[in-house]
């Protein structure tokens, strides 16, 4: 029996278990260091670091080819989204060039029990979403970057993270080798 | 909190303000799996020995437990309070291992010699799935994050107890209770 396209069934865990989780390694951060930027950093770094491991998740669930265009890869941004959040984002606000877009989320399922104090608001608490996106857009090949346009948190309607390609990363062959 | 209307700013909308969701959201295991890795990795950086890891990691677990205490009772038990240790050692066996991994524990059980000990046992902890132990490090068990939320419900519920995870039949959750908390329910029963 050959299989075409195999799609690994994925399981599936409490959206609350994942945002408490989350949560507490926030709290947990923010007690450890006390400068809210560096608190931030780390939150990005370790959603590079997931976002490197989960980029290959992706394309064995999904079972999904190359991108021939930034267009197909925002497609995919919100496709996967969808698989790992559960959340379906919206992508909106193409710029001109073709080169930037927003993923717009009506809910964010890490922000649930979330209310940011006035003491804090310094703090992204979705970094590391912007990690993911970075992390997993690097390992096919693609820097982009991302920052939030809007934050539920911080009293917009809705959570918008803007996605701009840089650049096409070339694959280099190791000094001494030939 | 001020939701008062004199003066410019507009009224905050508390979080509290808003009605509960009904918990039935789902992400999948696999963003689960790399976001505790994170956490476990994020632990070892600041710790130098195994005991201290699991201590950390239970410390996260106890932030995680004490927030499901009230979402857990107003959902689940209409805002009942549990009284009793039996009850209350049932309501984490059911129905908050099948809220937080979607089914219930394997087994609960009383220990032979000591009567302030439990014990609940599963097979095949969630947070173990994608977890393997170096051999030099085998007495760490991440279940400990477990054992770290059902110590901060039994604590918050008034039921002080010490849980720690072990590996036996798969992952047993040692619940180990205060002097105080078995006299008060040997009353209960009396009365």
């Amino acid at each position: 029996m050959s299989r075409q396209t195999s799609r690994l069934d994925a399981k599936k865990v409490n959206s609350e278990l994942f945002t408490l989780t989350y949560g507490a390694l926030v709290t947990q951060l923010i007690k450890d260091v006390d400068n809210v930027d560096d608190v931030n950093k780390q939150l990005e770094r370790m959603g590079y670091n997931i976002g490197v491991r989960l980029i290959e998740d992706f394309l064995a669930r999904s079972g999904s080819g190359k991108c021939y265009d930034f267009r197909d890869t925002s497609e995919k941004i919100q496709l996967a989204t969808r698989m790992y959040l559960g959340v379906s984002p919206t992508i909106s606000n193409w710029s001109p060039s073709g080169d930037e877009f927003s993923l717009v989320m009506d809910s964010n399922p890490i922000t649930d029990f979330v209310e940011l104090p006035d003491s804090h608001m310094g703090l992204k608490y979705s970094n590391m979403l912007l990690g993911v996106i970075r992390g997993s857009c690097e390992m096919v090949q693609l820097e982009v970057s991302c920052w939030f346009a809007q934050d539920q948190l911080k009293g917009d309607n809705t959570t918008e993270i803007r996605v701009k390609l840089l650049r096409k990363l070339e694959d280099s062959v190791p000094a001494g080798e030939d | 909190m001020n939701n008062s209307s004199f003066g410019a700013c507009p009224a905050k909308t508390s979080i509290l303000d808003r009605s509960l969701s009904k918990g039935k959201g789902e992400v999948s295991l696999s963003a689960f799996a790399l976001l505790f890795s994170e956490v476990v990795q994020y632990c070892q950086t600041k710790v130098y020995t195994v005991p201290e890891l699991q201590k950390k990691l239970h410390e996260i677990g106890l932030d995680v437990g004490s927030r499901i205490v009230d979402l857990y009772f107003v959902r689940d038990k209409n805002c009942k309070r549990e009284t009793k240790l039996l009850n209350i050692l049932l309501f984490i066996k059911t129905t908050v291992w099948k809220n937080l991994f979607g089914r219930e524990a394997d087994k609960l059980e009383h220990a032979n010699d000591d009567e302030r000990t439990y014990y609940i046992i599963e097979k095949n902890a969630l947070v173990n799935s994608f977890v393997s132990v170096p051999r030099d490090k085998s007495s760490l068990n991440c279940a400990i994050f477990t054992a770290g939320i059902v110590e901060a419900i039994l604590t918050s519920c008034n039921f002080p107890a010490k849980v720690s995870a072990h590996w036996h039949q798969g992952t047993t959750y040692m619940i180990k209770f205060d002097e105080s908390v078995t006299s008060r329910d040997q009353q209960l029963e009396e009365r």
